[in-house]
C-alpha cells in the first residue's frame, strides 16, 4: 500500500498579503461555527469571516483580503506566533482554498505548523528583523513579489538576495515528491506489528 | 537522536522515559521518529475527513480497542430527548454514529451515561493511565498529562493516521521545568496556577517544549486540579503538559472501569512508580515560582497570555517599548473596550459561564456550589453551569449541587463543550462580557463580538453574585 499522492510542490512566486498581527490564532482564521461540516468545502468562503465581513454580512473594507489587489496573492505575511490556539486543520485547508501556498512569519505554534506542512502548505519561519524587513519592502511596494523556493530552502527578493529558511527535512521531501506520510507510516507494517507484538495493548475501549 | 531502548544509566525526565517506550521505529534519514499510541480520542468535528480519508483508502481502523469516541463539541446541552435542532450539527452527529459503526468503534452517544467532554471521559473511565501516549483531534488533549501521561493535540490528517496505524510521526519535543512550590491561599485555586504561568511565559512560550509541572503546590491540587493546569498547556504554546504520577493519582484511578484490576494493578503500579523524572535529569527550560505568592487571577485581553491579578489594572500600551506588543496590547483593549489605568474589579458583566475542559469536574463544582449556596445570581447576569460529563452531571445531581445552583438561579444544563467554543448555540451575544471559567478569550471564542475574562470557578462565581467581576476572597 502506497499513499496517495498529490501534485509536487517546490517554489512559489507571489505578491504577498500583509498583515502584521501577532498571535492570529486558529479561531481567527476560521471561527469555530464552520467546524460543523463534515467535508472541507466553502472553507474559502469562511477565512478570517468575522475580520473579513460586517455584522450585517457585507465586506468590511479595512480588512486586507478585501482590497482588490489581494485577490490571486499566494503568500500570506503575518505576525509572530501565527496559528495558535486550537487543533482545527480547518485553518490550513480554509488558507489553501482562499489561495494561499505559503505562510511567512516569525514563528509557528507547533499544531499549526504540522498541520500545514501535511497538507502542503508551507509554515516559513524567518528571524524577526527579517520579518520586519519584509513588512517594510511591502510597504514601500505593496505589489514587490517574493519567491519561496522549498527545494533550495530560499527566500527570494526581487533584487535577488536569497535568504535560507529552515523547514522539517522529512516534510520538505514529502511535499517536493508530492507523497503523503500515511504512505510512509502504512509501509511500516513491518515494524509496527512487531512493536504491537512486544507492546500489549494498555486498555480494551470495546470491554470495560 | 532518537533511543529506543537506552541501556545506559543516564537521567531522564519522564517525557524522555514515556517517549523511549513508545518508539515503534527510530527516525532515520531525516524521519521523524514513529511513536505508538496507547489511547485514541475522537469526537464529531475533527474526525468525519479523517474516516473519508479512510474510505477513500480502503482502509480500517487498526485498533479499534485503543479507539473511543464521544459527542461534546456541537451538540446541544439542553433537553437531550428533544432532536438537535441545528442541521448541520444534527448531521456532523449522526456522521460520527455512522463512523463510530462502519469501522467498529465504541461511541459514548447521546445518551449514553458515559457520554461528555472527552477531556472529562478518559479519566473518568480510568482509560487515562500513566506512562501511556494520548492523542485526540483537539488541543485540551493535554488534560490526560495530570495523570503523567504523553497526552497531545493532533490535526485531522494525524488523526486519520492513528486511525490506520495507531501510530504517528513525530518529532521529540524539548522539555520545560514548570516548578511551583509553596501553598496556595484560600480562594486561590489550580486555575490561577495555570494562569499566572501564561502570564508570565505568554501565549507562544512554550512552543516546541512539553510542560512537566513539578513542585509542592501541583501535589496538592489534587487530580482535578493538575488535570485544570494541564489543559490549558497548549495555550503556552506546549502541545503537552504533565504531572508525574503519585499516590494521588494512584488512589483516583483505582477502581475505575477501565484500570488495571488485581495482580495487574499491583504490576501497572510498580511500573507507574518508575516514571517520575529521575535525580539530575535536565530540562531545556525552567521556571519557578511561588503559590503562597498568587492570588485570584483573571485575563483582560484577548489571548489567555493576558492575564493578571484581578487586583491589578488595566495595563498602558503607551508604556510597552516593543511596538509588535504595543499594537497587540492595543487592539485586545479596544476589543474588550478596556480603559488603560481602570481597575478590572467592578467591571460589569453579563455572564457566568462555569464548564468547558479546563473546569467542569466534580471538584470544581462543588467548589463553586459551596460559593453560591445561600445566594443568588445577580439580576443583570446570566449564569450557566454546564457539567464536563453525563456522570458528573448524575454526581452533582446526586449530592444537591445542581439544586444549590438552580436555587441560586443559574441554568442547570447537559454535558458538553457549550458556551467555551459557542459551536452549539451556547453564546454571547455581540458586546457582552462574560467571566468564564474555560481556556481561550480569543476574539469571537464565546460568540461573535463576545467579551471573555477567563478566571477559576470561585471568581465566577463571586462575579456571578454581584453582577461585576469581583475577588472570590472577599467572599469565602
Amino acid at each position: 500500500m502506497t499513499g496517495l499522492s498529490r501534485e509536487p510542490f517546490r517554489s512559489v512566486t507571489s505578491a504577498v498579503v500583509p498583515f502584521p498581527r501577532n498571535d492570529i490564532d486558529t479561531d481567527q482564521i476560521i471561527p469555530a461555527r464552520f467546524l460543523k461540516t463534515v467535508n472541507r468545502a466553502g472553507l474559502g468562503e469562511q477565512l478570517f469571516f468575522d475580520w473579513r465581513y460586517l455584522p450585517d454580512g457585507t465586506p468590511n473594507s479595512d480588512f486586507i483580503l478585501n482590497q482588490p489587489s489581494m485577490a490571486g496573492r499566494a503568500v500570506l505575511l503575518a505576525g509572530d506566533n501565527f496559528g495558535c490556539g486550537s487543533s482545527r486543520e480547518h485553518a490550513p485547508w480554509a488558507l489553501m482554498a482562499w489561495g494561499i501556498r505559503a505562510v511567512v512569519s516569525s514563528s509557528f505554534a507547533d499544531i499549526f505548523r504540522n498541520n500545514a506542512l501535511k497538507n502542503g502548505l508551507l509554515p516559513i519561519a524567518v528571524a524577526p528583523e527579517v520579518l520586519d524587513r519584509l513588512f517594510a519592502l511591502v510597504e514601500t511596494d505593496p505589489a514587490t513579489s517574493i519567491t519561496l523556493d522549498l527545494e533550495a530552502q530560499e527566500l527570494r527578493l526581487p533584487d535577488g538576495e536569497a535568504i535560507g529558511f529552515e523547514v522539517d527535512s522529512f516534510a520538505r521531501r514529502m511535499i517536493l515528491d508530492g507523497t503523503d506520510e500515511l504512505g510512509y507510516l502504512l509501509n511500516l507494517e513491518p515494524q509496527i506489528a512487531a512493536y504491537e507484538a512486544s507492546h500489549p495493548a494498555r486498555v480494551d475501549t470495546l470491554h470495560a | 537522536m532518537s533511543t529506543p531502548n537506552p541501556t545506559s544509566q543516564r537521567p531522564r525526565t519522564i517525557v524522555e522515559k514515556i517517549w523511549d517506550d513508545h518508539v515503534v521505529a527510530p527516525g532515520t534519514d531525516g524521519a521523524p521518529d514513529v511513536l505508538g499510541i496507547d489511547l485514541h480520542l475522537v469526537h464529531e468535528v475533527t474526525s468525519p475527513q479523517a474516516f473519508d480519508g479512510l474510505r477513500e483508502r480502503g482502509l480500517r481502523v487498526r485498533r479499534p480497542g485503543q479507539t473511543v469516541a464521544t459527542v461534546d463539541h456541537s451538540i446541544p446541552t439542553t433537553d437531550r430527548s428533544l432532536p438537535i435542532v441545528d442541521e448541520i450539527a444534527a448531521k456532523q452527529v449522526s456522521r460520527l454514529e455512522e463512523n463510530c459503526r462502519e469501522f467498529g468503534i465504541p461511541l459514548h452517544g447521546i445518551g449514553s451515561p458515559h457520554q461528555g467532554i472527552v477531556h472529562v471521559i478518559g479519566p473518568e473511565l480510568g482509560l487515562t493511565q500513566p506512562g501511556m501516549t494520548i492523542v485526540c483531534g483537539d488541543s485540551h488533549t493535554a488534560t490526560h498529562g495530570a495523570f503523567g501521561a504523553l497526552a497531545f493535540g493532533i490535526g485531522t490528517t494525524e488523526v486519520e493516521h492513528v486511525l490506520a496505524t495507531q501510530s504517528l510521526l513525530q518529532r521529540r519535543p524539548k522539555t520545560f521545568e514548570v516548578r511551583v512550590d509553596g501553598q496556595l491561599h484560600p480562594g486561590v485555586t489550580a486555575k490561577d496556577i495555570i494562569l499566572s504561568l501564561l502570564s508570565r511565559i505568554g501565549i507562544g512560550g512554550g512552543t516546541g517544549h512539553v510542560f512537566e509541572y513539578r513542585g509542592t503546590a501541583i501535589r496538592a491540587v489534587g487530580m482535578e486540579g493538575r488535570m485544570t493546569i494541564c489543559n490549558m498547556s497548549i495555550e503556552g504554546g506546549a502541545r503537552a503538559g504533565l504531572v508525574a504520577p503519585d499516590d494521588v493519582t494512584f488512589e483516583y484511578l483505582a477502581g475505575r472501569p477501565h484500570a488495571p484490576q488485581g495482580a495487574d494493578w499491583e504490576a501497572a503500579v510498580a511500573a507507574w512508580r518508575r516514571l517520575p523524572t529521575d535525580d539530575g535529569a535536565t530540562y531545556d527550560r525552567s521556571i519557578a515560582f511561588d503559590a503562597g505568592e498568587l492570588t485570584p487571577m483573571v485575563t483582560y485581553g484577548t489571548n489567555p497570555g493576558m492575564g493578571f491579578p484581578i487586583t491589578e489594572r488595566i495595563p498602558d500600551p503607551a508604556r510597552l517599548a516593543d511596538a509588535n506588543q504595543r499594537d497587540s496590547l492595543s487592539a485586545a483593549l479596544e476589543y474588550m473596550a478596556l480603559t488603560p489605568g481602570e481597575p478590572i474589579l467592578g467591571k460589569a458583566i453579563d455572564v457566568v459561564f462555569v464548564g468547558s475542559c479546563t473546569n467542569s469536574r466534580i471538584s470544581d463544582l462543588r467548589e463553586a456550589a459551596r460559593m453560591i449556596r445561600g445566594r443568588h445570581v445577580a439580576d443583570s447576569v446570566r449564569m450557566m453551569v454546564v457539567p464536563g460529563s453525563t456522570e458528573v452531571k448524575r454526581q452533582a445531581e446526586s449530592e444537591g449541587l445542581a439544586q444549590v445552583f438552580r436555587d441560586a438561579g443559574a441554568e442547570w444544563r447537559e454535558a458538553g463543550c457549550s458556551m467555551c467554543i459557542a459551536m452549539n448555540g451556547d453564546q454571547l451575544q455581540p458586546g457582552q462580557y462574560s467571566v468564564s471559567t474555560s481556556n481561550r478569550n480569543f476574539e469571537g471564542r464565546q460568540g461573535k463580538g463576545g467579551r471573555t475574562f477567563l478566571a477559576s470557578p470561585l471568581t465566577a462565581v463571586a462575579s456571578a453574585v454581584t453582577g461585576r467581576l469581583s475577588d472570590p476572597r472577599a467572599l469565602l
